[in-house]
Formats: structure tokens, sequence, C-alpha cells
């Protein structure tokens, strides 16, 4: 393949092959299946097909992420003509069990199997992970048999820089990694910037404690980041793109290094690309563990080769970014989104979710439920619906206490809100955000105080220590909210908390340190009979402090 | 270019374009409190004393980094501020271990100055055991971590006005400290150039010259902004020839 025109062809020929075979053994290769020991259940059914000599009539494929990760390791075997199944748990036994009566004789095996219809993945909707658990990642025909690249190639060739923009500004999809800003809107503003050096950044620095949405994306789908990248500078006249991807994801560093070797060979990026002028090359920059880099003046600074903290904005990237020139800087799953928006329309991305949150989010569904894993649901979803039927319900019979969305910079939503509706400002307005997607369902037995605690220590230790209100407050706030979890603090303490919750958000530099204090409002807000109850007499606490050998916190003048 | 006007605290301020809010304040005898903020060295905006209200804005902002603006409204001393300021003061003296009768910076110390001006008499938080310790291996020169506001300008005046680039800071949040030459003891800093540039924009004593006692650390203030401005005028009068 040359120029990249004739995707058509490779697409067909990828399609006859995989048509060849009478059978296709899906097995999830995904992050979370693979620490379940799905290297071992697969390498079980491969040997098992092999000694019966089924490779000619049989495929076994890596596949990514098929979401409920919970039951892992998972496989799925698909035969033409017939529905598919899907096993959960499947050990390496379980695997050449499949292979001997299903696989073989055409006899599903009756235990271990998982009903698709299950409202897990019935009530799901798949856009942005709409090939996982579906393609071999490592192999860029699947990606284009599913019709890859396509959106780029039409947009390319067909389509305005302007008429891209205006596609996604009507589809409405906001920024996915926590601020839902406008995707279209932060697209005309790059594409208005007079400047040869602009760059497209894709933010994989995904940090918050429990998230892989965008590990997984950039893992189990490559291409389609890249796709979206290049779809971002073609609409915005950049021609160079980095993919900045946190060091915790050797799997995804690895992936995505290889998707770009991929798509150079296939003149999918480099220069004159599909006959045109058009050129762009992407690069990897990996992080070096810092979670303010996901804060888009740091992590710029992190490209750059400096220490990885904020800078004051204004000037925006858009004005001045990476290297001074400007440059736009969109989270991995916002990208992610985009060519399946360009191949089947803004109307259609604009029909699923709601009014003013379009499309669909992934979650990463964590936390005491039946059912946890990656999911993506239309916006405008009740967290009733998630926690219910796709989660199947809190574990153990216990009962539901609130959910924790955004991570450390989100807040949770108590079970009186649990019908609230999943878009970005029904959030905002309960004290939470949307966040980049992590979900943590708690039940009756989690302590809020200690929610609080543990998202102020994360920020505590991720503090770039650049402004004062941060790097300071977030300390005293940790010493503050460990006194009052261990029933050392008093009612001044309390106090003392909420006024320091006021000063780190209005007064801190950047989101980490405006957002710190989220976890603890929204704890405060609805969960306050539990920090009162914890609190404990000025007498009382000096007592205690008496016993642990030392003054009590907070109590003393310098 | 036309200037512009703007109130800060009800005065009525003429201003150029580009100049900063705290630079016009001063003009009508208005100090906006900062510790990072200085004279000939970048603006950073990091030690958050400076925040100011400006009316239709939703939060506060740094009088340092806010340009001024046609028409704009700016108060610089409304309760919160002022509340705000002091919680912030007193967690900088809870950082670090800053003991005032034992310090060469006693009598010229900008923190202790801010604090009398905030009225920070006490802290409400605890000082930690100091975590770090001294450097104390250049001949002419010491370094005490415990004082050290983290304001950073040390490390723009080494950057920015000698050239050196010696200073840096390293580790996170709280563990946040300066290095020189990438860790290396000072005295043994090879970009070092001795010119004290730094020892003279810091705002504690934090940096201090050696064989100063007590109270005794008298340092010109004004000589990297004197540096700069000089330079900036001598590349102006290149200009012109």
């Amino acid at each position: 393949m040359s120029n990249g025109v004739d995707l058509f062809d490779l697409s067909q020929k990828e399609r006859e092959a995989q048509a060849a075979y009478r059978r296709h053994v899906l097995c999830c290769g995904s992050t979370a299946c693979l620490s379940g020991g799905a290297q071992a259940t697969q390498d079980a059914i491969e040997a098992e097909i092999k000694e019966r000599g089924l490779e000619q009539d049989v495929r076994v494929v890596a596949t990514g992420c098929m979401g409920l990760c919970s039951r892992g390791p998972l496989v799925k075997v698909r035969t033409r003509g017939e529905d598919d199944v899907l096993y959960a748990d499947v050990d390496a036994d379980a695997g050449r069990r499949i292979v001997d009566e299903h696989v073989a004789d055409g006899q599903p095996v009756a235990d271990g199997q998982l009903s698709l219809q299950h409202p897990f993945f019935a009530r799901q909707e798949r856009v942005v992970l709409e090939n996982m658990g579906e393609i071999d990642p490592n192999r860029i025909e699947e990606y284009i048999a599913r019709g890859g690249y396509r959106a780029l190639r039409d947009a390319v060739t067909t389509m305005t820089p302007a008429g891209v923009i205006e596609v996604v500004q009507r589809s409405g999809l906001r920024g996915r990694g926590g601020g839902g800003y406008p995707a279209g809107t932060k697209w005309g503003l790059l594409a208005k910037a007079q400047s040869d050096h602009k760059t497209v950044i894709a933010n994989g620095d995904e940090g918050d404690p429990g998230a892989y949405m965008d590990r997984t994306v950039m893992e189990d789908d490559p291409h389609r980041v890249l796709e979206g990248m290049a779809l971002a500078a073609y609409a915005t006249g950049a021609k160079h793109g980095y993919i900045y991807v946190r060091a915790e994801y050797p799997v995804a560093v690895r992936r995505l290094e290889q998707a770009i070797r991929q798509a150079k060979r296939h003149k999918l990026l480099g220069k004159g690309l599909f006959g045109t002028e058009f050129e762009f090359n992407v690069e990897i920059r990996i992080g070096a563990g810092a979670f303010v880099c996901g804060e888009e003046t740091a992590l710029m600074a992190s490209i750059m080769g400096q220490r990885g903290t904020p800078v004051l904005r204004p000037p925006y990237p858009t004005e001045r970014g990476l290297w001074g020139e400007p440059s736009m800087i969109n989270n991995v799953e916002t990208l992610a989104n985009v060519p399946t928006i360009l191949r089947r329309g803004a109307e259609w991305f604009a029909s699923i979710g709601t009014d003013t949150s379009r499309g669909t989010k992934v979650f990463a569904l964590a936390g005491k439920l039946e059912n946890t894993g990656l999911i993506e649901v239309p916006m405008g979803i009740t967290l009733r619906e998630i926690v219910e039927e796709i989660g199947g319900g809190v574990a153990g019979g216990k009962a539901f206490k609130a959910a924790q969305t955004g991570g450390p910079s989100g807040g949770c939503i108590p079970i009186k809100h649990i019908d609230t509706s999943m878009d970005y400002d029904s959030l905002l307005a309960l004290g939470s955000i949307m966040g980049s997607g992590g979900l943590i369902v708690m039940d009756e037995d989690v302590a809020m105080p200690e929610v609080a605690r543990f998202f102020m220590r994360f920020c505590m230790d991720e503090s770039c220590g650049k402004c004062l209100p941060c790097r300071a407050g977030t300390f005293e706030m940790y010493e503050l909210l460990d006194a009052i979890c261990e029933g050392r603090a008093t009612a001044a303490n309390l106090a003392r908390l909420e006024t320091l919750c006021d000063v780190v958000r209005t007064d801190s530099l950047c989101g980490l340190g405006q957002t710190a204090p989220n976890p603890v409002l929204s704890t405060l807000h609805y969960f306050r009979d539990e920090y009162e109850a914890r609190v404990v007499p000025d007498t009382v606490a000096a007592a205690v402090a008496a016993d642990a050998g030392g003054a009590s916190a907070h109590e003393r003048s310098a | 270019m036309p200037g512009v006007s703007l109130r800060i605290d009800d005065n009525e301020v003429d201003a150029s374009p580009g100049e900063s809010v705290m630079q016009a304040a001063v003009r009508v005898g208005v100090k906006v409190p900062g510790l990072c903020q200085m004279d000939g060295v970048s603006v950073v905006g990091a030690c958050r004393l400076c925040m100011v209200e400006v009316a239709g804005t939703p939060r506060p902002r740094p009088a340092c980094a806010t340009p001024v603006a046609e028409a704009m409204d700016v108060h610089t001393d409304t309760e919160q501020l002022r509340e705000h300021r002091k919680v912030l003061l007193e967690m900088l003296f809870a950082e670090g271990q800053h003991v005032c009768a034992v310090c060469v910076a006693n009598g010229a110390c900008e923190l202790q100055t801010l604090a009398a001006q905030v009225g920070v008499d006490h802290a409400n938080f605890t000082p930690p055991p100091s975590r770090l310790t001294m450097d104390l291996s250049h001949p002419r020169f010491g370094y005490d971590p415990s004082r050290c506001v983290l304001c950073t300008r040390c490390v723009r005046a080494c950057a920015e006005v000698e050239g050196a680039f010696t200073w840096g800071v390293a580790g996170r949040g709280r563990e946040a400290h300066l290095v020189a030459d990438l860790g290396r003891p000072w005295g043994e800093a090879e970009s070092c150039t001795s010119c004290g540039k730094c020892v003279s924009v810091c705002p504690t004593g934090a940096m201090f010259e050696k064989g100063t006692s007590v109270g005794q650390r008298r340092v010109k203030r004004a000589l990297v902004s004197t540096l700069t401005s000089r330079r900036e005028r001598e590349s102006a009068r290149e200009v012109l020839k």
C-alpha cells in the first residue's frame, strides 16, 4: 500500500482473511485480565487448538479490554452464523475445556457463561470503546477493517479544516479530561492562531486513583488516538503532535510506538498524506510519575524537559504553548471520539446524551459493586442505573452509601441523589465533577472522613510545591483530617479545616490545588454528622494527646 | 500607546498597558503584600499573597501577574483577602523554622515585615521538625532550607540575570527544596559564579553571607532590579544607534 488511499483494499483483504476462519476465540489481553492470568489461558487455548489440528479453522486473538474486569480472564467465542458466547473467569483448564467442547464440538460449555444480554453489556453504548475486545491492538489491519482511518481520509481529501471543526462543534463534544470545555471551540482557537509550528497534544497522563479509561484506549485501540490527533491536526493546521503518556503505562507506550510505526509505513502519518499537502507526525513523551503533569501547562513544561510545574494562565496554550508556539491539549478520550463523530456525523453523536452533555462517557467503575470494570454509557444515564443495573448492585447485599466521581478533584454523590443524571452540569450542581471518569461506589461500611483523608493524602503527595496554598494547605488539611479520623480533633479543628478548604480552593495556582478541597467539602456537605461525631471536646483531645506523648496537632502556638 | 485608567481600592490610577496591577497600585500608595514577586526577574505568581479581587472575575487573581485593563475595578484589602493572607502566612511560618531571635535576617526580613503588616503574631499550625540540612559548603555563602519560603527569586535571578542556572527546585510538595547543579553541594556546583545575586534577593535569612551573625544580614535588595533596568536602558540605546 503506497499512499494510504487504498484503505478499502486493505480493509477488504483483512475481512476476507478473517472470514476464512469458521471460529474466532477472542481472549482479553488487557491489563486487568492479564494480571488475572489471561496469558496462561490464551497459551492453553492455543496449545489445545494446535493439538487438535484446528489452526486452519480457528483463529485465536488477544484483544483489548472487554469491560467486565472483575470477572476476568474473559474469553469470547465467535462462530460464523451463531451468536457470540462469552466466558468469564477462564483459567487454563477452563480454556482447554472451551476448546474441547465448544470450539471443537460446537457445544458451548455451560459453566462460566455470561449472557451478552446482561445489563452490564446491554446498557452500554460504545463509541470510544467500539473496538475494545474486538480487535487485536497490535494490528493496524484490524483497525482499518473496522472502518479505521476512513474518517481521516475523507476529511483530508473532501473537507476543509474549517468544515472538520464545524462538525466537531456541532456534535457538542466536550473535553473528557474533566473540564468539559467544548472541543470544537478549543480547536477553533488553535486554528485561528498564526504560526507554522502549531502542536496538538494528547493528554494520556491519567492519574486519578482507580481510573483507567485512557490507558485502555491507548493500549487497546491506539490507532483511534492517532486518527483523532491527525484529524485535530488537519483541522487546526498543526504539523506535529505529542502523546504524553505516564511512565506507569508501559504497555500503552509500546502499543502506541508500534501504532505510529505502522501508520507511518501505511502513509497514514508523515508527509503528503492521501496525496495532499497535509503532513502530520506524532511523537511520544513519557511522564515521570507526577500527577500534576496532567495539568496542561505542567504537561507542556514536562514535554520541554523542564520540571513539571504549572505556570500561570493566561496566556492559554492555544496562544502560547509548547516552545512558545500555539498548542492544544486534548484528553485521549476526547480525541478517541473524533474519528467516529466524523464517520457517523455530528447529528448522530449529538443524538446521544443530554442537551449540554452530548455523547457517551467512559467510566472506570470500581468499588463495592457486584460487577466492576470499564463501561461506556450515554451521558444522562442515572447513577442508579449504573449502580443497580450495570454494576449489579452493591456487593454482599450491603446498602449503597455514596459514589465518588472525579477522583481527588471530585466529590461524592449520596443516596438521596442516586437518581441524578450523569452529565457535566448535574454533577457540578451536586458539588462533584464528571472528571476524567473515575467512579467509585462505596457501601454503608465506608466512613466518609476517611475517604476525604485518602484523597487529601493523594493531593498532598502530588502537590508540586510551587504555590503556597496547595503545598502547605494540602498538608495542613491532611493533618486535620487525620486528627478527625483518629479522634484527636476538636470542633475548632473542624472549623479550621473549613477555612483551609476555602483558602486552598480560592488561592491555589492550578486546578490541582483549586479542586483538592472538593472531596472534603462534598463529604462535609452530605455527611457532616460523621465529622461531628468524631470531634471530641478540647479536654479529651488534650488527654488523648498527652497519652500519645505529645501535644495535639494544631493546638500549639509557634 | 494610550494609557489605561483603572480603580484600585477606590483610587483612580493611570497606568501603561502591560503594567501589572501590583505596579500600578504602588503609585497610589497601595502596597500589595507579596513574596515571590521582585522587580528585575520574571513573574511566577506562586506565593499567592498578592491575591486581589477584580470585579467581574469569579476568583481572586495575583496582582503581580494580572495586567492592568481599562476600567478595571480592583480591591486589594477586603476582609476575605485579609483573612486568606493571614492563613497563608501562618502556613508559611508553619512550614519552616522561622525563629527571628536567632536569624541573620532579623530586622531585614520580608517575611517578618509581612507578618507584622498582615497581623500574624502566632501560628495555628504545628511547625514540623526540620527535614533538611543546611548547606555550608560554599566558601562565602550558606543556605538554610528551613528558612526558605520557596519564592524562587534566587532561581530566577541566577538564571535570568546572572545566566548561571545554578539553582533549581527539586522534590514535590512539602519536600520541595532548592538544589544547586541538580543536587550537588553548593560549594561543588561548577556553574556557580559566586556572584551573590541569590543571596541579595532572598527575602528571608535562607541565603546568607558567611560570617554574618544574628540581625547582621544587610543585603543590596535592589541589586538585581538595578542591573536589569540598566541593561534594558543600554539595549534601548543600542537600538537607537
